[in-house]
């Protein structure tokens, strides 16, 4: 099989538009979580999530004008736009631009999201109820449909291999990366546009995991304290939105045009608990094996992992769970690899969050750096054998790091990146 | 012009992001404004709410420049 690189990364997230922008603030400890202001959330328990915060481009705001011009922009629902700004990114990032057909025949285009146009249901349920089905929007279905956002990039670029999408919950960003790998090594692209999208925060989708009782509702008033994975007083995850794009490339490929290598993907594991639609088995099972497949396919040991971006949502349950499984797999490793939830920065960015947080992996073995665990200040017991990282980055070696992602539905994936040399 | 004219013209300026000198009477939404098969039928919808009619599918279908519009709007109205 072919050897797959990272040639080109972009992110749209609560911390910030751009990779650069993203990593300063990430490792300088800064949080993405506010207030919400854009929806009434008066009869909501929740009143806070990671926001993207709209600007004029300067200050890592996003610009939407930058991304789609205004009259598009009421075609498409806010993961759309997201996943557009960091595709944009992206793309311009790794220097790929199809020369004719053939190139654009084998450039492809997958990427996920876990809810879709939320917000466009949640309006046009309203349009619906008021105003009657004909003043809904010839553009409803499109805006909100889940492949759109690949659909959309491709017709920007003129990408006209592989076009598709994933939609697994919270695992949605890895298994769009691992499974986009998937289709470079076996050669039926040789460079893939893939990653996470999700624009969910509004009424309809706080309500909804707030009725599952999945969300943080101690914090309102300090929003940046309310995410805290592993911490005793953490009671549930913060809604964020985003998008984390790559651009994968067969090794060779990228090597002949001279293209700037961030990494290499080197392993995918994907698994099923077969056990409840929301919660985590019990003993960790499903993480475990997908953690271990990538492991055995990237052919590391544990020992050879130096950071983990851990699933950690700040979810009394899954946390431990997870740190659990991670003790199991990694034995005496687990004395010396890092362990963090990014989460604790920027919130459970849902369908975006593994594509998100395999970039920040990639960018902790390109500087060398693994970001913190914010608002970790007293760990639950069961995870103290192991280094979270806790409230302030940390310089390390990072030779390769594992990115978990599970999802509702009891669907796991595991990413393992690796520094190319 | 017409208060009508007016009104329609502006709301094909708005929906379809042209520039207002090339909403002509005989401009063709999709063949000279750029629209498509979707946007037809936004703009349709846009004129109902702006003029308070109903505009059938067998209507709307034979309304295909800016003059069309005018004209069926005014039939409606007079």
């Amino acid at each position: 099989m072919r050897r797959v690189a990272v040639t080109g990364m972009g992110l749209v997230t609560p911390l910030g538009r751009g990779v650069k922008t993203n990593w300063e603030r990430l490792i300088g400890g800064q949080s993405g979580i506010r207030t919400i202001e854009r929806f009434d959330v008066s009869d909501l328990p929740c009143k806070i999530a990671g926001q993207i915060q709209f600007g004029d481009g300067s200050d890592g705001t996003l610009n939407l004008d930058d991304v789609v011009d205004s009259k598009e922009r009421k075609k498409m629902d806010d993961f759309i736009i997201y996943a557009l700004a960091a595709a944009d990114e992206a793309i311009a990032d790794s220097g790929w631009k199809p020369a004719d057909d053939e190139d654009a025949e084998m450039t492809g285009v997958l990427i996920g999201s876990g809810i879709g146009g939320l917000p466009g249901i949640d309006d046009g349920s309203i349009t619906i109820a008021t105003k009657g089905p004909r003043r809904l929007s010839p553009f409803f279905i499109p805006s909100t449909l889940i492949n759109l956002a690949s659909g959309h990039v491709s017709i920007r670029y003129g990408f006209k291999g592989p076009n598709h999408a994933v939609v697994t919950a919270c695992s949605t960003g890895a298994h769009a990366i691992g499974d986009a790998a998937r289709m470079i090594a076996l050669g039926d692209a040789d460079v893939m546009v893939a990653g996470g999208t999700e624009g969910a925060v509004c009424r309809m989708g706080i309500a909804g995991f707030a009725a599952a009782r999945a969300l943080s509702t101690a914090y309102n008033e300090t929003p940046t304290e309310a995410s805290r994975p592993y911490d005793q007083g953490r009671d549930g995850f913060v809604m964020g939105e985003g998008a984390g794009i790559v651009v994968l490339e067969d090794l060779e490929h990228a090597k002949k045009r001279g293209a700037k290598i961030y990494a290499e993907v080197v392993g995918y594991g994907l698994s099923g608990d077969a056990y409840h639609i929301t919660a985590p088995s019990e003993d960790g099972n499903g993480g475990f094996r997908s953690m271990r497949m990538a492991l055995k396919r990237a052919g590391l040991n544990p020992e050879e992992i130096d950071y983990i971006n851990a699933h950690g949502t700040s979810t009394p349950k899954g946390d431990e769970i997870e740190a659990g499984a991670v003790m199991r797999l990694f034995g005496a490793a687990s004395n010396t690899v890092s362990m963090s939830s990014t989460k604790s920065s920027i919130g459970h960015l849902l369908g975006a969050a593994g594509a998100v947080e395999a970039i920040y992996s990639i960018l902790s073995i390109n500087h060398d750096i693994v970001p913190p665990t914010l608002n970790l200040r007293n760990p639950s017991e069961s995870v103290q054998g192991l280094d979270l990282v806790p409230l302030e980055a940390k310089e390390k070696k990072v030779r390769a790091a594992l990115s978990n992602s599970f999802g509702f539905g009891g669907t796991n994936a595991s990413l393992v990146v690796k520094e190319f040399n | 012009m017409s208060d009508i004219a007016e009104r329609v013209k502006n709301i094909v300026v708005d929906h379809l992001g042209v520039e207002a000198s090339k909403v002509t009477e005989n401009a063709s939404f999709i063949d000279d404004l750029g629209a498509d098969s979707l946007d037809t039928v936004e703009l349709v919808m846009a004129f109902e709410e702006e003029f308070g009619v109903e505009i059938s599918d067998d209507a709307a279908e034979k309304i295909l420049t800016v003059k069309d519009a005018i004209d069926y709007i005014q039939s409606q109205q007079g």
